[in-house]
């Protein structure tokens, strides 16, 4: 184990800055591209039901 | 098995749903597996000291954004080729989520050049050649949404991806053919080969994490663009009016 306690893990050996910034403006990214693909979804879906081809049912 | 089947939007889309959610629920869990190495299991490099840890997400994230653009590059070209839609469809769907990791290697490599070169930002041949990697995602992006005609649009931006190509040898060999501040081979961080065993694991377990996500990624836009270009179609307004 590298950690003696959290303080020391969140710490980084004093390069908490450069480590924690890396890896939370990954998360950010990669959370926000499948937040903003299930909005883009979404909204197809809404426009499809508003305005799609023909008329809803069996023909 | 029909494989021709799934070269219809139409009959992809149903899949793609479904391999998209595979893969996603594999990448949260190998991306969390990877995370417990590289913090956890990984010890302190003799040099850098916790510094170093910024290679678990650097390193497959620069792989994932030479390996997508070739990936990208390879459809479009398909498309351009052989006139299949699907194909063109992938390449616009793989070209954000490229970019996002072309941006993350800059980004992270830049937050660990800091504390270990004493410089944010060089302009060496590993560095100028991924950010010209991030202006090509960027070019072919724009290039897309300028144009009107879906079908137009696939073409041009096809030629762009594909003389784009000679770019990603340059990056990857950027460390060899020139003298650069950025390093050559990344297992050498270490001097014990048990030390590089952790190290490499947590890398790799990161790289399959961030393979899986994007094909996730990648599947869910591709989807989006399917919905969106099939409009007219009747399977997509059925698909819209059978969700709600």
């Amino acid at each position: 184990m590298n950690w003696g306690n959290w303080n020391e893990f969140f710490a980084m050996g004093g390069y908490a800055f450069f480590v924690w910034g890396s890896y939370l403006v990954t998360l950010v990214l990669m959370t926000a591209e499948i937040a903003l693909l299930a909005l883009r979804k979404r909204g197809a879906l809404e426009r499809l039901r508003a305005h799609g081809a023909r008329a809803p049912g069996p023909r | 098995m029909n494989w021709f089947k799934y070269s219809s939007p139409q009959s992809f889309f149903p899949l793609a749903g479904r391999i998209a959610l595979g893969f996603g629920a594999l990448a949260l869990l190998t991306c969390v597996a990877g995370l417990y190495i590289g913090f956890f299991r990984a010890p302190t490099d003799a040099q850098q000291g916790e510094a170093y840890r910024i290679i678990f997400i650097h390193v497959p994230a620069a792989w994932m954004s030479m390996f997508l653009y070739l990936v990208m590059a390879f459809w479009a070209g398909w498309g351009l080729a052989f006139n299949t839609r699907l194909s063109s469809m992938m390449a616009s769907a793989i070209a954000p989520t490229g970019a996002m990791f072309t941006f993350v290697a800059l980004w992270t490599g830049s937050l660990w050049g800091k504390p270990t070169w004493g410089t944010w930002w060089v302009w060496d041949a590993r560095l100028t050649s991924e950010l010209i990697l991030l202006f090509l995602y960027f070019g072919f992006m724009a290039l897309q949404a300028a144009i009107d005609d879906a079908r137009r649009a696939d073409k041009a931006g096809a030629v762009l991806a594909l003389v784009g190509v000679v770019n990603v040898p340059i990056i990857y060999f950027s460390v060899k053919w020139w003298n650069t501040l950025h390093q050559g081979a990344s297992i050498s961080l270490t001097k014990s080969p048990t030390m590089a065993a952790t190290m490499l694991t947590g890398m790799a377990v990161m790289a399959f994490g961030f393979w899986f996500y994007s094909i996730a990624a990648v599947l869910m836009r591709a989807r989006c663009i399917m919905l969106e270009r099939e409009r007219a179609s009747d399977w997509a307004t059925r698909y819209a009016r059978g969700s709600t």
